[in-house]
C-alpha cells in the first residue's frame, strides 16, 4: 500500500520537474473537505512523542498551492508535499505558519525551495529564536539524529493586520491575531468556500493548551464568532467543524478555567494549590487532559495575577 | 517522610533513627550517585568547601511537583521546621538546581523578625536535575532537603509567553499581606514584581534577534527599616518573580520592598501594616 502510495506519488512528481523532490516518502493521508482545500488529519498526542499530531492542510488555486502548517518533521513535510503533488501539478507559492508550535512548524525544510514563500506572524521570528535551543534539543532527541538549526525556516514575510493571497481563483485571507493561544497566532480565510484555518486558535477533542494569553484567546474566539464562515479546520481535533458552533467547547474550557483561577488568587491561594486542586468537572471531555490541564492553571494563573495591568 | 512516620511507632526507641542513620547511604547512594555528579563534581566544594551538611528534613522542607508541566514556572516551597528565635533562626536558604546554567538559583535571607524562614516561589528548570534547599543557621550549621525535578521544557516559551506585555508592565510591584494580621505572629507577605527576568540564554539562533539578560538581582524587604527578608537571585527565577514569605510585626508600621535588576533599574514599595490583637485580628 505504501509502495504503491509513493510509486503514484513518484509518477506524479515526474511531470512537474521544476520541483520534483530527490524522492518521494509515501504520501500523507489527506481529506478533502471542500473543492480545493485539503487537510492531513493529526491525532492528540504530546509534542515530540508521536508524529502527525497537528492538522495540517493545503489550498489549492489555479495557479498555486498554499501550505498551512507542515507538520512536526521534515519527513512529515516532505509526505505533505508528496500528496499535494497527487492531487495537483502546480507548484507550491505559499507556506503560512499558524504559529511556532513544533507539530505545526517542523515540516517547513520540506518546502524551502525557490518560488515558495514562508509567511508567520510579525512576532514569529522573535518566539522562534527564542525556543529554538530548546526545539532543537527535543527534535534531536525524539528523531534520533543531531538535527542543527536549518531546520528553523523563517519567514519571508511577515504579518500584521491583514494580508491577502491569490492563488488563482482562490483569495486567501491571512490574518495576525492577537496574542491568544500564542503572541503570533495566525489563521486563514478560504474567500471561495467560506472555510477557515484556525491553527491553534481553536482546539477540539484535545485539550486546548494556553502558551498565550487566556484573556486574548477568550477575546479573539469572541471576535471571531462574528465572522461569517462554512466551515473551520481546528488546529487538533477534526479535519474541519462548522463555525461558530466549534469554538463553544474551547470558550467554556478558557472561560471555566479563567473563573477557577481567578477565584483562587482571589483568596490568596498559591500557584502550587491551584494546581493541585482546580481539576475539570468532566476531564473525559478533553484528550490530554491529563497532560496539559495542570500546565494551562500554572499559564493561567501566572497571567491573571497580573490581569490588572493587562491591556 | 516515611521514615518519620515509621519511626513515629517506635517512639522512645533510640535505635530506629540509629538504624535508618546508617543504612541511609547504602539506600540512598544507590540512585542518586550519578544524579549527583554535578553536585559532587564541583558545585557543593564551591559554595561549601568541606563543611559539613546533614541531609534531612529535619531543618526545612523541600517541596517541588512530581513533574513539573511548564519548565519556565515550577512552584517550589521551602517549610522552615523551627520557628525563628532571637537565639537560634535560620539566617540563608540556597536553592540550587545542578543542572540549570546558573545552577545558584537564589540566596534568601532571613532574620528573627521573620518568624518563619518559609518561602514560595518559582523557578525555570532546564533538564531533569536534582534540585536542593539548604538552610543555614545562625550558628552555622547547614542542612539540605533534596528532590529530583522532571521537567520538560517542550513547548514552553522559556521567556515568557507575552514578553511585550511583561516589558510594558517592567517594574511594577505589588505587596500584600496574606491571612490574618495578627499582631507578634508570622504574617504572610507576598511580593510580586513585574519583570521577564530574561536570562540571556536564548541568543545564539539563525537570526540576530535576542534577548540580553536581564533580571532581577536583589530584593529586599522591611518592616519598619529592619529587614525581615531578602534574596540574591539570578535568572532561574521565573519571568515575573513572586515571593511569599513571613514577617512579624510587634506594631503597625511600613513593610517596604525594595528590587534591583542587573541594569541597576530600581523599583520599591510600601505596604502600611495594621496588625490588631488576638480575636480582633481581621482577615486582610
Amino acid at each position: 500500500m505504501l509502495q504503491l502510495a509513493c510509486a503514484l506519488c513518484a509518477l506524479s512528481c515526474r511531470a512537474v520537474p521544476v520541483q520534483t523532490p530527490d524522492f518521494c516518502s509515501p504520501s500523507a493521508e489527506i481529506v478533502q473537505v471542500a473543492a480545493g482545500v485539503y487537510v492531513r488529519p493529526g491525532h492528540a498526542a504530546v509534542v515530540f512523542e508521536a508524529d502527525e499530531i497537528a492538522n495540517i492542510g493545503f489550498l489549492v488555486g489555479d495557479r498555486c498551492v498554499a501550505v498551512v502548517d507542515t507538520g512536526g518533521s521534515l519527513a512529515e513535510g516532505r509526505a505533505l508535499d508528496c500528496a499535494i503533488r497527487d492531487v495537483t501539478n502546480l507548484a507550491v507559492c505559499y507556506v503560512i505558519n499558524t504559529h511556532v508550535h513544533p507539530d505545526h512548524l517542523l515540516g517547513n525544510l520540506a518546502f524551502q525551495r525557490p518560488g515558495v514563500e514562508f509567511l508567520g506572524h510579525a512576532k514569529l521570528p522573535r518566539a522562534l529564536a527564542l525556543r529554538g535551543d530548546i526545539y532543537l534539543e527535543r527534535a534531536s532527541a525524539y528523531e534520533g539524529r543531531a538535527l542543527d538549526e536549518s531546520i528553523f525556516v523563517f519567514p519571508d514575510r511577515t504579518v500584521t493586520g491583514t494580508v491577502q493571497l491569490d492563488i488563482g481563483d482562490r483569495v486567501l485571507t491571512v490574518r495576525a491575531h492577537k496574542t491568544a493561544h500564542t503572541d503570533h497566532d495566525i489563521s486563514v480565510v478560504d474567500e471561495k468556500t467560506k472555510i477557515a484555518f484556525l491553527g491553534d486558535l481553536l482546539f477540539l477533542e484535545h485539550i486546548p493548551v494556553i502558551d498565550g494569553s487566556i484573556n486574548g484567546w477568550i477575546h479573539e474566539l469572541q471576535a471571531m464568532g462574528g465572522i461569517s464562515l462554512a466551515y473551520v479546520v481546528p488546529g487538533h481535533g477534526p479535519t474541519h467543524a462548522s463555525w461558530p458552533l466549534a469554538a463553544g467547547p474551547t470558550a467554556r474550557y478558557l472561560a471555566d478555567l479563567r473563573q477557577n483561577v481567578g477565584d483562587w488568587i482571589g483568596s490568596g491561594g498559591d500557584l502550587a494549590s491551584a494546581q493541585d486542586n482546580i481539576g475539570l468537572a468532566r476531564p473525559e471531555d478533553w484528550r490530554l487532559a491529563d497532560r496539559y490541564h495542570r500546565r494551562n492553571v500554572g499559564a493561567a494563573y501566572a497571567e491573571l495575577e497580573w490581569q490588572e495591568w493587562q491591556e | 517522610m516515611m521514615s518519620n512516620t515509621r519511626c513515629g511507632a517506635f517512639a522512645g526507641l533510640g535505635w530506629c533513627t540509629t538504624l535508618l542513620i546508617v543504612l541511609a547511604p547504602f539506600v540512598a547512594g544507590a540512585t542518586t550517585v550519578e544524579e549527583d555528579m554535578v553536585w559532587t563534581g564541583g558545585l557543593r566544594s564551591a559554595y561549601f568547601g568541606d563543611r559539613a551538611i546533614a541531609q534531612s528534613d529535619d531543618l526545612i522542607i523541600l517541596n517541588v511537583p512530581k513533574r513539573a508541566e511548564d519548565a519556565a514556572i515550577v512552584p517550589i516551597s521551602i517549610t522552615a521546621q523551627i520557628p525563628q528565635t532571637d537565639e537560634h533562626y535560620i539566617q540563608t536558604i540556597y536553592l540550587f538546581i545542578d543542572k540549570n546554567p546558573g545552577p545558584l538559583i537564589g540566596k534568601f535571607r532571613f532574620t528573627p523578625k521573620s518568624g518563619r524562614a518559609d518561602l514560595t516561589f518559582r523557578v525555570r528548570v532546564n533538564a531533569y536535575s536534582p534540585i536542593r534547599a539548604i538552610a543555614e543557621t545562625n550558628d552555622g550549621e547547614l542542612s539540605m532537603s533534596r528532590r529530583f525535578i522532571k521537567a520538560t521544557g517542550g513547548c514552553s516559551a522559556p521567556a515568557g509567553s507575552d514578553l511585550d506585555a511583561a516589558m510594558a508592565r517592567l517594574g511594577k510591584i505589588k505587596l500584600t499581606t496574606n491571612g490574618f494580621l495578627q499582631l507578634a505572629e508570622p504574617i504572610l507577605a507576598q511580593l510580586m514584581i513585574s519583570h521577564p527576568n530574561l536570562s540571556g540564554m536564548q541568543m545564539n539562533q539563525v537570526t540576530q534577534l535576542y534577548a540580553p539578560a536581564h533580571f532581577v538581582r536583589h530584593v529586599k524587604v522591611s518592616f519598619d527599616g529592619e529587614e525581615v527578608f531578602s534574596a540574591e537571585t539570578g535568572f532561574g527565577i521565573s519571568e515575573n518573580p513572586s515571593f511569599r514569605f513571613f514577617f512579624v510585626p510587634e506594631s503597625e508600621g511600613e513593610l517596604t520592598a525594595e528590587i534591583t535588576d542587573t541594569k541597576g533599574l530600581q523599583f520599591s514599595q510600601t505596604l502600611q501594616v495594621v496588625p490588631t490583637e488576638g480575636q480582633d485580628a481581621v482577615r486582610n
